[in-house]
C-alpha cells in the first residue's frame, strides 16, 4: 500500500511499448475489417485520373505518347501523400470535437506524443497500401508500368517519405483547425495541393512558368512525385534524388514538430 | 463559514487513518489563458486509500478542472497533485497506470463492439491475451451485459453505456477510480446500479472520487465530501459532520397530546429553555394530536428528544408524534454557495 514518504517504487513502469502496439493493433484491426471500403474511398479518385489524363487523353491524341509515364509516378505518389493525410486530419477533428473517442487512448499509459506518432505511423501505412496497390492498377488501366529493380529502394523511400510527410500534415491541420472549419479548410488545402505538387507535369519543365514553379517547390508532394518519377521514368529530367530526400526529411521534421504540439494542446489543457 | 478550508496535515492524517493517501492535491492553481480568475484557486485536500470521495459544486465551480489535473488532461498552473503516490504532473504516464477515469458523457469507441472496448483498454495497459480476455468477460457479466458483448455500442442504451464505461474503466484494476457525474441522464434502476457498484469497488479496497450535482446520493455514498466553488474549496468533512454544522437546521417535531389541563404557554417556555433549543413555534397540522410544535435546535435534534419529552411529561403531557429533521447536505450547499443561478 502506497503512502505519502515513498509512494512511487510500489508503483510499476508501464510498459509503454504495449501501449504503443496496443494504439496500433486496434487501428490495425478497426481497418482490416473495412479495407474494402477503405480502398475504394482512397483508390477511385487516383483511379479515374490516371484513366482520363493517362488512357483516354492519351487514345484521343490530345496528349504525347509517354505522358502516362509522367503522370502514373506523380499520381502514386499523390495517392500516399493524400491518403496518409487524410487519414490523420479527419479522425482527429472528430475525435477531439465530437466523439472524443480518442480520450481512452490519450488516457494509456504512454507519453501523449506517441500517440501522435501512432496516428502518424498508422496513416503512413494506409498511405503506403493505397500507393502500392496503385501498381497494378497503374498495369490494367495503362497497360504497362516502367518500373526496374534497381529503382525500387529509392521509389519505395520516396513513398516512405511523401507519405510521412502527409500523416504529418494531417497530423497539423487535424489539430490545428476546429471540426467547424474543417470543410473549409479540406477544400482551399486539397485542391492546391493536388494541383501544385507535380503529380501530373515535371517540375523541370516549368521553366517558362517561373511563378508556379515557386510555388510548386513550397509543396512537399513535390519532391514525392518528383523522386518517384525520376526513378520510374528517368528519360523525363527530376529534380536531383538527394535534393528531394533532404527536402521530404526537412518537411517532416517541421510538420512532425508542429503537428505534435498541436496535438499536446489539444490533449491537455 | 469564513474563508477556504484547507487540509491541514493534521487532518490529513486523521481521515487517511494512516492508511496513506490515494489522492493528494496541495495548492492546486489552474488559471486558463484569457481569463480573468483562476478556475482552481488553491485547491488542498486529501483522500485515503479506500474512500468514497464526493467532489461537489455548482457548475463552473472548478470541479471538473481539478478532476483533469488529476486524470493527467489539465496541466495545473501551480501546485501539486498525486494520484496512488505518483506525481501526475512530473510522471504522467505512471499515473494513467494507477487512475481510471468514468466521463460524464461516453467516449466508448464505436469502430468497436462492447467487449473489443474492454480488450483493447486492457491492451493499452499492457494486459496479457489471456488475462484481458478473462476480466472483460467477467467484467461483461458482472455489469449484466454478458449477452450484449458482441453488440455494437452505438446501439447501447444510456444506461448500459454507462455501465459499459465502467467496465472498461476497471479493466486494467485502478487504484483510483474517478467518475464525473456518474449518474446524469441515468434512470432509476441504472443510478442505484451505480451506486451500488461503488460501494463494492470501496469493499475491494479501490478509493473512489466522485463529482456530483445529487446531494442525496452524494450525502448517502460518501464518506466524506468537499464542497468547491468560484475555484476554492469552502468545506471539507463527513456529509454527518458538514449537516452537523448548520446551526438552527435541525428541527425536532412533537405531536402532544394534552388530556388534562395543561398551561401551554408554560409549556412552550420550558421547552424553549432546553439546550440547545433555539426557538419553539405551534405549527398547523391533522387533529390527530392536540398540540403541534416545532423545535428549531443547535444540535443534533434527536440530542433533545429525552430532554423535550421529559419536559412534556412533567407538564402532564403525552407524547404523541415524533418527527428528527435533520438539515440535508443541501441545506449545507445551498449556504456555502449561495442561490444565484449559474
Amino acid at each position: 500500500m502506497s503512502t505519502a514518504g515513498a509512494p512511487v517504487a510500489s508503483v510499476p513502469a508501464p510498459s509503454t511499448r504495449a501501449a504503443f502496439l496496443g494504439l496500433l493493433t486496434r487501428d490495425v484491426f478497426v481497418t482490416g475489417r473495412e479495407l474494402g471500403s477503405f480502398l475504394a474511398q482512397v483508390l477511385l479518385q487516383p483511379i479515374f485520373l490516371l484513366f482520363v489524363f493517362g488512357r483516354v487523353l492519351g487514345d484521343l491524341g490530345y496528349v504525347q505518347g509517354d505522358f502516362d509515364q509522367v503522370l502514373l509516378p506523380g499520381v502514386i505518389a499523390f495517392t500516399g501523400f493524400l491518403t496518409a493525410l487524410q487519414n490523420t486530419a479527419l479522425p482527429l477533428v472528430i475525435d477531439f470535437s465530437y466523439t472524443k473517442e480518442i480520450e481512452d487512448r490519450l488516457l494509456a499509459p504512454l507519453p501523449t506524443s506517441l500517440v501522435a506518432v501512432e496516428k502518424i505511423v498508422f496513416a503512413t501505412a494506409r498511405g503506403l497500401v493505397a500507393a502500392v496497390a496503385m501498381f497494378p492498377l497503374g498495369v490494367l488501366i495503362l497497360g504497362s508500368v516502367s518500373l526496374t529493380w534497381s529503382a525500387v529502394p529509392l521509389v519505395a523511400l520516396g513513398l516512405l517519405l511523401g507519405c510521412l510527410v502527409g500523416a504529418a500534415l494531417g497530423l497539423v491541420l487535424g489539430t490545428l483547425v476546429t471540426a467547424s472549419k474543417i470543410n473549409v479548410v479540406f477544400a482551399v488545402v486539397l485542391t492546391p495541393l493536388l494541383f501544385t505538387g507535380s503529380t501530373q507535369f515535371p517540375w523541370t519543365r516549368l521553366d517558362g512558368l517561373r511563378w508556379f514553379q515557386v510555388v510548386c517547390a513550397a509543396n512537399p508532394l513535390t519532391y514525392a512525385s518528383e523522386l518517384v518519377r525520376g526513378q520510374m521514368a528517368p528519360q523525363v529530367e527530376a529534380i536531383p534524388s538527394w535534393v528531394c530526400v533532404a527536402a521530404l526529411v526537412g518537411f517532416l521534421v517541421l510538420l512532425v514538430a508542429v503537428g505534435i504540439r498541436g496535438f499536446g494542446r489539444r490533449a491537455v489543457d | 463559514m469564513t474563508g477556504p478550508a484547507t487540509d491541514s496535515p493534521a487532518t490529513t492524517a486523521a481521515a487517511t487513518g494512516g492508511r496513506g493517501s490515494a489522492v493528494e492535491v496541495r495548492d492546486l492553481v489552474k488559471r486558463y489563458p484569457k481569463r480573468p480568475d483562476n478556475a482552481v484557486d488553491g485547491v488542498g485536500f486529501a483522500v485515503a486509500t479506500g474512500e468514497i470521495f464526493g467532489l461537489l459544486g455548482p457548475n463552473g465551480a472548478g470541479k471538473t478542472t481539478t478532476i483533469g489535473v488529476l486524470t493527467t488532461r489539465v496541466a495545473p498552473t501551480s501546485g501539486q497533485a498525486l494520484v496512488g503516490g505518483v506525481d501526475v504532473v512530473r510522471d504522467p504516464v505512471r499515473a494513467r497506470s494507477v487512475l481510471a477515469v468514468v466521463p460524464q458523457r461516453p467516449n466508448l469507441d464505436r469502430s468497436l463492439d462492447a467487449r473489443q472496448n474492454l480488450l483493447f483498454h486492457a491492451a493499452y495497459h499492457g494486459m496479457g491475451r489471456a488475462e484481458r480476455a478473462r476480466r472483460a468477460d467477467e467484467l461483461l457479466e458482472r455489469m449484466g451485459l454478458a449477452d450484449r458483448g458482441r453488440d455494437k455500442v452505438d446501439g447501447y442504451s444510456g444506461g448500459m453505456a454507462q455501465r459499459l464505461l465502467i467496465a472498461r474503466a476497471l479493466m486494467h484494476r485502478p487504484t483510483v477510480l474517478f467518475l464525473d457525474e456518474p449518474s446524469t441522464g441515468l434512470d432509476p434502476q441504472a443510478r442505484l446500479f451505480v451506486w451500488d457498484e461503488v460501494r463494492a469497488l470501496r469493499e475491494a479496497g479501490t478509493t473512489v472520487v466522485v463529482t456530483t450535482h445529487d446531494m442525496e446520493e452524494a450525502a448517502q455514498i460518501s464518506d466524506r465530501v468537499g464542497i468547491m466553488d468560484h475555484g476554492r474549496l469552502l468545506a471539507l468533512d463527513t456529509p454527518g459532520a458538514l449537516t452537523r454544522a448548520m446551526p438552527g437546521e435541525a428541527t425536532l417535531d412533537l405531536g402532544v397530546d394534552l388530556p388534562g389541563r395543561v398551561d401551554r404557554g408554560e409549556l412552550l417556555t420550558a421547552l424553549g429553555d432546553l439546550d440547545g433549543v433555539r426557538r419553539v413555534e405551534e405549527v398547523a397540522g391533522e387533529a390527530e394530536v392536540d398540540l403541534r410544535l416545532r423545535l428549531y435546535v443547535d444540535t443534533a435534534a434527536a440530542r433533545v428528544l429525552g430532554p423535550a419529552a421529559e419536559v412534556v411529561e412533567r407538564a402532564g403531557g403525552r407524547l404523541g408524534t415524533v418527527a428528527l429533521g435533520e438539515p440535508t447536505l443541501e441545506d449545507v450547499f445551498i449556504s456555502l454557495t449561495g442561490r444565484e443561478l449559474r
